[in-house]
């Protein structure tokens, strides 16, 4: 009887298999897919990015293939964990472009992975759009890359801007030693005059160390300090925060764009209320005003995101919903996958809105995004709030 | 003192017990059976994230930190048991490759046991600094020096009026000898990883409210008590202790008075004139190897 069973859910299972099949093969037999690359850090030290990065793009390519594909022609994701090796995302990038002879590639979820692979889509002539934050990723104008993030310089500018509304002058910075921190440290020096901002103390601390209140008690002691700023990721800036409130300091505190996650809430307890930051709009989402023009977008993401996956939604997952959307909208713009005609097309995208902001994209400008596309927000409550 | 001079000292007393738990965790091990545990951070690991999942199925502290202690004594133990004592008669530069191997191995089933996000640990008792003459130290570090202080009591307990303990103490200072008069030389290597285990463990909870805790918090804490084990000498507990206190102060000594970013440097510069000075350690066992 068992014996039986078995047999037949196991013929079922069969024909079952056997049909999905010749659903999917049947229409790629007429048509070519259009291939697109990814090499994304799903795993290692980098995956709270690339984890819902891979996520996105899954999803909505699943998704636009239910709505019938791109030009009649269904989309296939070729995608390789890099793990956040420079080294791994260069051999990737080769295996995309000479074996699977993908038609665009997304991916690159850390700055040094994306420039690692530049030269080899600048000599294959494939557009690449990279989902890292630095600046020297389209500074100077790549001819074949493009970025989706917002740069860590904006990110300085949009702290400062804001500095400056509140008087704050005199700050302190304290950053970790990583790639991110050390980029984001840089930018904030070099845009740092441009505000009238001087900052007068610079500290910094090591990626496992455990306490960081030898550096903020030397903050805390520097004359003059009106504000903090923290440039990091991961557990640093948590315990920065809780330290922070320990060793007593009651000046306003900043953080960068790479806590923009409830993470980083959750870590520090009750120290990160009141610390403000700059971030994409996917954060508020639903907090945005109706006329917000990103606003339907994001609502729509956010949802479609959270339902599926029964998780929260993170900004990185945000890039690479504009890093896939955007080559779609390219490749219908341009009638095809003609390498050369993408490219133009996703240099003269004008108005795409997306998650990370609104896109202009330009010959001198291939990420396309200005100011707006950060929010200034602040932690009450436990959760994030627009300050006006 | 001034009151910047407590604060650099309290917190390099807590980041330099944590320390010194690492090195004993290395030191036991070693002395068992003059082996390197390089997957001694993974412990550390272990017992933070088994602490943080039993919490998060709503186990209290009572009974998640036995649990999650017992846990990584059992990874020790199975450790030993399936990757080491099989290659026993290997060489011990062997056994040490071993060790990594193990390490790498338990991170990546930790990664996919639990998951790849950090994690926090509430504070044992409440998280309200506690002031001490212009200085500030949450409850927490207390907790991380009196259970540092509580364990080294212990250890010497053991080690100096426990038959198990005199007989592993026996095996670390002759091998042969100890077996000739009837010592099971192969069950001391066995403890001794389980009890190293315990103590990554312990350190690795109490860490994790301080500084959360993830599947790769290992790597880093390994490597500053290997090198807190090296300064105090390979082998001695009183060495593995103050080797940790003193890499703890001085990196935040150096991180207060000097710069932060050359923290570390500092920190390894001292150890290496120490080294260079003291090629076994501040308390390390003195004379040549004996061919």
């Amino acid at each position: 009887m068992k014996s039986t069973l078995a047999k037949n859910s196991f013929k079922r299972g069969f024909a079952a298999a056997a049909a999905a099949f010749a659903l999917i093969s049947g229409p790629a037999l007429a048509q070519e897919p259009i291939k697109i690359g990814a090499f994304l850090s799903v795993t290692g030290p980098a995956s709270f990015l690339g984890d819902p990065e891979q996520k996105t793009l899954e999803l909505y390519v699943d998704k636009i293939n239910a709505a019938g594909g791109v030009l009649g022609r269904k989309l296939k994701l070729v995608s390789y964990d890099s793990a956040g090796d420079a080294e791994k995302a260069r051999t990737f990038a080769k295996r995309l472009i000479d074996q699977d002879k993908v038609d665009v590639i997304v991916g690159g979820s850390t700055t040094g992975e994306t420039m690692a692979v530049i030269p080899l889509v600048e000599a294959a002539q494939i557009p690449f759009i990279s989902l890292a934050g630095a600046v020297v990723i389209t500074e100077p104008v790549k001819k074949w890359v493009f970025k989706t993030p917002q740069s860590d310089r904006m990110a300085c500018e949009k702290i400062f801007v804001d500095m400056q509304s509140r008087k704050l002058s005199k700050i302190a910075l304290i950053s970790g030693n990583g790639a991110f921190d050390k980029s984001m440290r840089a930018q904030c020096m070099d845009v740092a005059k441009n505000y009238g901002i001087q900052i007068v103390a610079d500290e910094t601390y090591g990626a496992g160390d455990t306490d960081m209140t030898a550096q903020l008690t030397k903050i805390k002691n520097t004359a003059g300090v009106q504000a903090v700023l923290n440039a990091g990721f991961g557990a640093g800036p948590a315990i920065v925060t809780k330290n922070y409130r320990q060793v007593g300091i009651t000046l306003p505190f900043y953080q960068s764009h790479g806590v923009a996650s409830k993470e980083y809430i959750k870590l520090s307890g009750g120290a990160a209320e009141g610390v403000r930051l700059p971030a994409g709009a996917l954060l508020v989402a639903d907090g945005l005003p109706a006329n917000d023009p990103q606003r339907a977008v994001l609502v729509a993401y956010k949802h479609e995101y959270e339902s599926h996956y029964k998780s929260d939604v993170a900004t990185f997952g945000g890039h690479a919903w504009d890093g896939l959307m955007l080559a779609v909208d390219a490749i219908k713009k341009a009638g095809g996958t003609d390498k050369a005609k993408v490219r133009d097309a996703i240099e003269a995208t004008h108005g795409f809105v997306g998650i990370d902001g609104v896109f202009n994209m330009s010959p001198t400008d291939h990420m396309g995004l200005n100011l707006s596309a950060f929010r200034m927000l602040e932690i009450k409550g436990g959760d994030w709030t627009l300050v006006k | 003192m001034s009151p910047q001079f407590v604060q650099y000292l309290l917190t390099g007393l807590t980041v330099g017990a944590i320390y010194a738990l690492v090195a004993l965790g290395f030191s036991i091990i070693f002395n068992a059976s003059h082996v390197i545990n390089f997957a001694q951070g993974e412990f550390v690991m272990i017992g933070g994230m088994a602490t943080v999942s039993l919490v998060a199925v709503g186990l209290p502290y009572l009974l998640a930190i036995p649990l999650a202690i017992a846990t990584a004594a059992l990874v020790g133990l199975a450790l030993e048991k399936f990757a080491v004592e099989p290659a026993r008669d290997a060489s011990v530069v062997t056994l040490i490759i071993i060790t990594i191997g193990a390490s790498m191995f338990l991170r990546g089933l930790a990664m996919l046991v639990w998951d790849k996000n950090l994690h926090a640990l509430k504070p044992i008792t409440g998280d309200k600094p506690i002031a001490i003459a212009g200085a500030t130290i949450l409850p927490q570090s207390v907790w991380v020096l009196g259970v540092t202080l509580a364990i080294v009591v212990a250890l010497s307990w053991f080690f100096g009026r426990t038959l198990l303990g005199k007989a592993m103490l026996a095996t670390s200072h002759n091998r042969l000898a100890a077996q000739l008069v009837g010592i099971n030389v192969r069950m001391v290597l066995f403890l001794s990883f389980g009890l190293s285990a315990a103590l990554g463990a312990i350190a690795g909870i109490l860490i994790a409210p301080i500084t959360t805790t993830s599947y790769d918090v290992g790597v880093m804490l390994g490597l500053k008590g290997f090198a807190a084990a090296i300064l105090g000498g390979l082998g001695s507990g009183i060495g593995a202790v103050i080797g940790g206190l003193v890499l703890g102060i001085v990196e935040t000594m150096s991180a207060g008075y000097l710069s932060s970013a050359y923290k570390d440097a500092i920190a390894f510069v001292i150890i290496l004139v120490v080294l260079f000075f003291l090629p076994s350690g501040l308390f390390g066992k003195r004379g040549g190897e004996r061919v």
